[in-house]
């Protein structure tokens, strides 16, 4: 049984990465994710588990030290807030394209632009289509609590290892900044290098007579062989969408209307579920715990039973789209939420649902 | 014929033979261009010094991004600019292998200059050999940060007004007053007594990466690029000794982490 504490979801990230064998951050300061640096820094794992922590002259620096890092198969990870984030789409790519396994965690924050530092949603196109240039996606994973902000570091890890892919935690400022109780898993041990060169043979660990050199880049000038690399990237998308989708049912059973909603949202959803039923409307949640691969085929199951589907979302609606493909809008699929870092209530979600889905 | 090529081939005659730390891929550099000396001088030097089963480049962007090609060692390709933050990430969690990052002028001083500056102040102990050709060659010979004031490029047609397009930067006497560098020299590779010096140079760069926990050794080497200056060969050597080298002297900027006085 590991340990129980009181921690910032923030934190839980950081002391998650100690715990699980993680070989390096590196990171730049942004509001609301600081503490995920200043903790490591307090914490000074290197004099303990050896894991690097570096603050970074920026993203962009901190992305391509997790590139150096990766590409000599260390697991390497960064965390930022939605600005840093942009910068971090240049370095993002190139490891999707490198096939560079990583943990990226965006605390997302309203935008556009500088924005604001409170709580949004309003980076799902950007983690969940691509972000950066070039035909590719990352894992998304999105927690919606702070004792999954410490699950998903290692849970994000095997999968990067697994797929050779970047992923992503994607939560938002008031996940990141709450406290709650949360369960940290024993000690795993880093990896020692023999482990990594049996692990990641494709690694750049220096060239021993007995092997070919290893090569990391996203560079192939042939256009046919980067057609090649390119339908063996789209295939292991699919195969992660055939394997990976995650998601949870809340009050399903008997639903006739469904809130689809991540992360903070969810437990707004779930909160507003619990009014509603109280009037007698029966509401349900389905709540994607990965944003990428989405879960398509359990909404387009519940869409048989529901009378219509609410997103919510802290953004002007950017799930939405996945959902309406989803039910191949064969159904009624609306929108609500706050934008610019205002966190919607339930009784606004409840609201919502009443006049957008059962009313109209 | 065979006989007396094999009596030329012996050992006693021997005198050059290629590093097995280059493939055998033909360079894709224009003939008469630099990179493919300070290639093979880089290889020599890991060869010469034992480490090239430990050692790791980093390449940029730029003609030289192909260098993983050329060199028989672990390499990774870096976005550009970016290859002294990767060779950050590498040595960071590396400290036992040796690292080096490969770069130009445009990619060193242009896009990546706050990663080149961060490197080099935070002390990190990587090995930057800085290919300065005064332009960037491989977009097809735009301005670089290097051009020289007055010099003719694609995107200053009519020479460098430092009026309008700045002044070129001196990168290397920069990052040579900064706390985190140990080695800084300036050297070419147009003649066999400057490709012998910069070999020097850069097995010692090597070397203090072995010996030291701290510190950048920086290696620049100013060099032509024929195609993108529009000369021959021959000529564009000479007109880089005639313009490139009195505005980026030869020889070294600061040894053993203190600053040469000239
Ligand atoms: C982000 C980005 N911007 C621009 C380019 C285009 N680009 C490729 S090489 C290069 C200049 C390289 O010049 P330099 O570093 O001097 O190398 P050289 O080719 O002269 O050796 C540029 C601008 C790019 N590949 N990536
Ligand atoms: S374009 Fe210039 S720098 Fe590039 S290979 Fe040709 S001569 Fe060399
Ligand atoms: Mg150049």
């Amino acid at each position: 049984m590991g340990e129980l504490k009181l921690m910032k979801g923030n934190e839980a990230i950081a002391e998650a990465a100690i715990r699980a064998g993680v070989d390096a951050y590196f990171g730049y300061p942004i509001t609301p994710q600081s503490e995920v640096i200043e903790y490591l820094m307090v914490e000074k794992p290197y004099e303990t588990t050896g894991m690097v922590v570096l603050q970074a002259e920026s993203e962009i620096a901190a992305i391509n030290m997790v590139y150096g890092a990766a590409a000599s198969g260390k697991k390497a990870m960064t965390s930022s807030s939605s600005p840093g984030i942009s910068l971090k789409q240049e370095g993002i790519s190139y490891m999707a394209g490198a096939e560079l396994p990583c943990l990226i965690a965006n605390v997302v924050r309203g935008g556009p632009g500088l924005g604001t530092i409170q709580p949004s949603q309003a980076d799902y196109f950007q983690a969940t289509k691509g972000g950066g240039h070039g035909d590719y996606h990352m894992i998304v994973l999105a927690p919606a609590s702070v004792q999954e902000m410490a699950d998903f570091v290692s849970k994000g890890f095997d999968l990067a290892f697994k797929y050779r892919t970047p992923v992503m935690i994607l939560s938002d400022g008031l996940i990141g900044q709450m406290m709650e109780k949360v369960i940290l898993s024993e000690h795993t041990p880093r990896w020692t290098d023999e482990e990594i060169i049996k692990l990641s043979p494709w690694a750049t660990t220096g060239k021993p007579a007995s092997r070919e050199r290893n090569i990391i880049t996203s560079l192939d000038l042939d256009p046919y062989r980067q057609e090649e690399h390119n339908i063996h990237l789209q295939k292991k998308y699919k195969e992660i969408r055939e394997k990976e989708v995650e998601y949870e049912e809340i009050m399903c059973e008997d639903a006739e209307y469904l809130f689809v909603a991540y992360g903070s949202s969810s437990r707004i959803a779930q909160k507003a579920i619990k009014l509603g039923r109280e009037k007698g409307i029966k509401a349900g949640l389905l709540r994607p715990i990965t944003l990428y691969p989405f879960p398509s085929e359990a909404i387009r199951r519940l869409s048989q039973q529901v009378k219509g589907i609410l997103s919510l979302e802290m953004s002007a609606g950017q799930m939405i789209e996945d959902i309406r493909l989803s039910v191949d809008c064969e159904m009624k699929v609306e929108h609500f939420g706050r934008m610019g870092g205002v966190i919607h209530s339930p009784a606004e979600a409840l609201q919502a649902l009443e006049e957008k889905i059962i009313g109209g | 014929m065979k006989d007396e090529i094999s009596e030329i081939v012996n050992v006693e005659n021997l005198v050059y033979k290629k590093t097995p730390l280059m493939t055998d891929n033909i360079l894709s550099y224009c003939p008469g261009c630099g990179h493919g000396t300070a290639h093979r001088i880089t290889m020599e030097v890991l060869e010469e010094l034992g480490i090239g089963e430990k050692t790791i480049g980093v390449a940029p962007v730029g003609c030289s991004v192909l260098a993983y090609e050329f060199m028989n060692i672990d390499m990774q390709q870096a976005a550009h600019g970016r290859a002294p933050a990767v060779a950050t990430g590498i040595k960071r969690t590396w400290p036992h292998k040796i690292v080096f990052t490969y770069q130009g002028d445009g990619d060193l001083a242009a896009i990546g200059t706050a990663e080149t500056i961060h490197a080099c102040n935070r002390g990190e102990n990587f090995v930057i050999i800085f290919v300065n050709n005064g332009i960037y060659g491989m977009t097809g010979g735009q301005m670089a940060p290097t051009t020289l004031p007055g010099m003719k490029s694609s995107t200053s047609p009519y020479g460098r007004d430092v009026h309008i397009m700045g002044n070129p930067l001196k990168m290397t006497e920069l990052i040579a007053e900064l706390p985190g560098t140990r080695f800084v020299t300036r050297q070419a590779v147009h003649t066999p007594g400057n490709v012998r010096k910069a070999k020097r140079a850069i097995k010692k760069a090597f070397e203090n990466q072995m010996n030291f926990k701290e510190g950048i050794n920086f290696v620049e080497i100013v060099s032509n690029c024929n195609s993108g200056w529009k000369m021959t060969p021959v000529h564009s050597n000479e007109w880089m000794v005639e313009n490139m080298f009195p505005f980026f002297p030869l020889g070294d900027i600061k040894v053993d982490g203190e600053l040469v006085n000239k």
